[in-house]
Parts: structure tokens; sequence; C-alpha cells
């Protein structure tokens, strides 16, 4: 029997594999055993309704999506009145998402969602703050502390923030979102990109520029999970193209304590449970007995004799 | 003759004729027959494994196209039934290389596996009783057409077929239709018979034989709005098929949607899941 429970951002999983947000329904409850997730996680709620943003909201790039879906919402009222009470039929804990455009919404949002059902918030800091000449609150590091801070005040609920990848240091934002008292980090969002249809010179995305997914973004988010759970003592949720078993192996040996699977769900529609089995197989064949073990235990000896060579190492050691 | 109208509290539009036949499975598919079928459209036929759920006229798969020389298709492709056999345990898809999705399927030879998803989306609907229905269909659309003539000819209605192309040798599926039991009627670009008044009128006609209690149309919005306007008119029951470019195909990524009109508002409905069958009035086309 393996063991893959993991502890994260003050929840017991019994798995360290969860759904992405925005990929993720209770329209899935018919195609995969829900009983099999680590966690569910919702798609990111706002305080009001929205409608989203013009088609086509997403094309397809080699190895990844482009989306540009513009979190269309039915708003926080129905979410917690409709949506929340339904997940309550399966033992997984739920995690809510949730995105304002200003502190003092997103706080009220933080409350309005910490209700009977929800284990755990997770912050979409990666939309843009309208009052900060709408750049990304977790773009910058002063303004990701200020805001976990004010959700940290809003809701005694564990916390997961979830940073974008278009910032300069996402290691010093993961360290003010520790500062600022969140639970964990889930590294990363979609990476801000576009593309063009060069016959009739239009963007493929309805809203110009949109987010990146998918296997094509994987080495770029695992290196910044990686920076991220060397920056900051809090644990990290890998996000970034992880598809199978290896590309969630290759998360938690860089650090991270669970992974997110999203784009991948899109292909292959049981996805995240395959990425369960699949690791459970790995490490039944690899003779580990535990999930833990595999956590942050990233090799580094070599690279360490290669950079600073053989003589230095053993006057270190 | 009066033609019956349909109120739609009595015929929800989403309420199946038959029992919805089971949950989407992910399923790896034999190619059993890929052929063309004129300059344009190709016929590709799929044996399915034993014990997986049949689609309904109107629904659709989710195609995982496979890539290689230089075509990458990442998403899968939604493509609607165009042949349901469940009895040999087979679906057929009729359809035109329009991008990289339906070059790397037009790929496939017999024999090769396909690996599909499905079956997903909600599919027509017929009328409460046996009112005759009329389709009205253009391009591809005739090929989301197809399997519904057979479909309503088993449940005794009356079908009679109004099919648009460019021109005569575009046309599809006439043969097929008029041997599963339709009137079919051929309007094209190239004979002058296609624009709105005309297919208008032969409309019209149809109602005032008493052979349209309901109508269905797909792949065109200028007659989709015809058929609105002629629905509306003698109120008559109808649904519309649409398409969207999808991603996850089951309705959680959202990026399918299409306005629709509901108490006086517009909003947004997913195809994948909401459709691709909508009722007729409340499409703007």
């Amino acid at each position: 029997m393996i063991d893959l429970s993991v502890s994260c951002g003050g929840l017991a999983l019994a798995n360290p594999v969860m759904p992405a947000s925005g990929t993720f329904g209770l329209e899935q409850a018919g195609i995969f055993d829900f009983e099999r997730l680590g966690a569910f996680v919702t798609k990111t709620i706002t305080p009001d309704k929205r409608l989203g943003n013009p088609t086509p909201r997403v094309s397809e790039v080699p190895r990844g999506m482009l989306n540009s879906i513009g979190i269309p919402s039915k708003g926080a009222d129905a979410f917690v009145r409709d949506v929340i009470p339904r997940f309550a039929q399966w033992r997984p804990p739920l995690v809510v998402s949730i995105s304002a455009n200003t502190p003092d919404a997103f706080a009220d949002l933080a409350r309005t969602v910490s209700v009977a059902g929800v284990a755990a918030i997770e912050i979409n800091i990666s939309c843009p703050n309208l009052e900060d000449d709408g750049k990304a609150f977790a773009m910058r590091p002063e303004s990701t502390r200020e805001i976990v801070r004010r959700l940290r005040d809003a809701t005694a609920l564990p916390l997961w923030a979830k940073l974008t990848p278009n910032a300069g240091d996402v290691g010093a934002v993961a360290q003010a979102a520790e500062e600022g008292g969140a639970d964990a980090l889930v590294v990363a969002n979609t990476i801000l990109a576009m593309s063009v249809d060069v016959d009739t010179r239009r963007p493929s995305l309805g809203n110009v520029m949109g987010g990146l997914s998918g296997p094509a973004v994987k080495p770029i988010i695992l290196r910044m999970a990686y920076q991220c759970a060397r920056a900051a003592t809090i644990p990290v949720i890998g996000c970034g193209g992880i598809a199978t078993a290896k590309d969630a192996l290759e998360f938690l040996i860089v650090g991270c304590r669970a992974v997110q699977v999203g784009t991948a769900s899109f292909i292959h529609p049981s996805a995240l449970v395959d990425v369960i089995d699949d690791l459970e197989d790995h490490c039944r064949a690899n003779g580990i007995a535990r999930i833990e073990d595999v956590i942050g235990s990233l090799d580094l000896t070599q690279a360490e004799r290669d950079m600073i060579g053989d003589a230095a190492l053993e006057a270190h050691a | 003759m009066m033609m019956p109208m349909l109120d739609p509290d009595v015929v929800p539009p989403a309420a199946p004729a038959r029992p919805v036949p089971g949950r989407p499975l992910e399923i790896e598919a034999l190619v059993r027959e890929h052929v063309c079928v004129n300059d344009e459209y190709r016929y590709l036929s799929l044996d399915l494994p034993d014990g997986v759920p049949h689609a309904r006229p109107g629904q659709f798969y989710h195609l995982l196209c496979p890539g290689g020389d230089g075509l990458e298709p990442f998403f899968r492709r939604p493509m609607s039934v165009y042949r349901v056999e469940p009895e040999r345990n087979r679906v057929g898809f009729l359809y035109k290389v329009t991008g990289t999705g339906t070059a790397a399927m037009a790929r496939l030879w017999p024999g090769d596996g396909f690996n599909i998803f499905g079956p997903l989306g909600i599919g027509f609907t017929l009328p409460a009783d046996t009112a005759p229905i009329v389709l009205l269909g253009r391009g591809v659309g005739l090929a989301t057409m197809g399997p519904l003539v057979p479909f309503a000819r088993e449940n005794g209605h009356r079908v009679t077929a109004v099919l648009s192309a460019r021109a005569p040798e575009l046309l599809m599926s006439v043969e097929e239709m008029r041997i599963a039991g339709a009137d079919v009627l051929t309007v094209t670009d190239s004979e002058g018979t296609s624009a709105v008044p005309h297919v208008e009128g032969l409309l019209e006609d149809l109602v005032a034989q008493g052979r349209c209690g309901a109508l269905y149309v797909c792949g065109s919005s200028r007659l989709t709005r015809l058929a609105q306007s002629v629905a509306a008119r003698h109120g008559l029951f109808g649904e519309v098929a649409l398409e969207q470019q999808m991603a996850c195909g089951v309705g959680v990524c959202f990026c399918c949607v299409r306005p629709f009109r509901e108490n006086g508002e517009t909003v947004h409905r997913r195809v994948c899941c909401e459709g691709p069958v909508f009722p007729l009035a409340e499409a703007l086309a």
C-alpha cells in the first residue's frame, strides 16, 4: 500500500493531485470519480455576475492553449447558495478560488465564501487591481503582501495565493505572500501571450492577449516552482503544463507538496485520475512507500560538484 | 388543414424523446471506412468497442485528431454524428477539411485507432405528437441533420428536408435522406434557388400544405434567421444546431459560449453542454 497522502496549506490531502482552477466543475461528475481527487478547486468566482470576454476565447498553439475567457461568473451569492452545498456529497476538501478588482471587494468576497463546506480559499491575485493602474496584485511583492494581509484579516480559512508567472521576481513575490499570511502558494497561473492569424491579420483571441497553458509552459513554471519552494517556507503547489505522473513527479521533486492538473483534462478527460494512478504505480515500481519521500528530493550533488569543483565540495563538507 | 400548435410547456426543448443513453467515455475506436463523398467532403466510419453508449441525433464526439508531419492539433475537435448505428456498434462522421484538426483527421486509414470522447451535448427533440417536420440545412449543417431523418421517421414523423449548397455537385445526403424516408428539396447558389426569399416561399408552401409542424435548422445564420421568422409567424416548434470552437467539451471552460435571448435579456450559453441543439427562437443568429 503506497501512502500518497500529504499535508498542504492547512489541509490533509489523500493524495497530492487536484484540478487547476477554471478547468474543473460539477459538469465532470459523470466523467471521472470525484472521490479520487486530493482536493476540489473551483473556477474563480467574482463578487458580481460577469459575462466574460468576447469570442474566440481560446486558441491552440503547439503543445499549448491560449485563453482569455474573462472569468464569466454567476456572482458570489449564487455560488454560495447553489454550488458549495453540492460538493458536500464527496469527501475531498473544497478549495474555492476567488478574485476581485479592488482590495475591499476581495476582502468582502473572502468573507462571503467563508462558509461551512469550504476548506480553503485560493486567491487568484493574478487579476488586475483596478486601483493600481490595472496591474495584477501578484506582479509586485508590495501589492502581494498588502492584498494577502487584507485577506488574512478577512477570513480564518487557509489561504492559498495563486501567483502569476508574469512577475519579474517570482521568488520575492512568493516571500511577500508568505509574509502577508498565506498558507500555501500555487505556482503559477498562465503566461501572458498572444498569437496572430497571418491571413486575416487578426489576433486569434477576441481579447487580443491571453494566458498560455499546457505542456508548452511546463519547463518555465517548473523553474518558478523550484525558485518559490526555495524562497518561501510555506508549501508550494505546482501548476503549469502537468499532464502525466512524470510531470507531477518533477514538480514534487523540486519541492512542491501538491500539484494541479488543468489543460490536460481538456485533452484526456480522466487526466486527474490517470495522474494519481500512475503516481501510485511509479512509487510501487521504485520502492517508494510514501509520496512524502519524493517531495523536495532534487539531487543537486552532481550539479554542485560540476559548478564548484570536487575539492571545494569536500572542503565544504 | 390546421397545424398543431406546440406548447413549449408541454414539449420542453431539452426533454429527450428517448432516454439519454449514457455518460460520455474516452474511447479508442477503429477506423472502418474513410472515403471521399465529393470534392469537398469525406465520410469516416468507426467501429466502437462493445458496450459503449451511442449518440443521439444532434450529439457530438470530441475527436483527438492525430498529430505529426507538421500538423499539431492540440485540442480535441467537436464533430456532430452523421450516422449512428447502435446495432452494428458504429458511428460515422461527414466532414470537410477546413483546418488543422480535419487535415490531421483526413490522414487516418482504415484499421487506424482514433481516440474519441463522447457522446456529448444535447441532441434534437421531436415534437410531442407525430407532427410533420422540416429540416433546413446548408453546407456541413447537412451532416448534423443526417441522423435526424431516420430518428424522426422511426417516431412516426413525416420529414421534408430542404438542402442548400453552393452547387448541385456539393449537395450531400440527398439519396441517403430519400432512402431514409424524407422528401428532399434542393436549392443551390449556382441555380439561383438558394436565396432567402425563394427558400421562404418553399417553407411557406410546406406550412400551407400541412407538412411543416416543426422546423430544424443547421449550418447557416441566414437560414436560421429565416427559420426563426417562419416559425414565429406560424407558432411552430423549432430547434437550431450551432457550432462554436471548443476546448473542454463538457461545460467547464466556458470558451464555446454564444449569445441567446432569454426573457428579453442577452445571455451566454455553452454550445457543448447546453446545446449544441437549442430552441430556435432563443438563438441570436
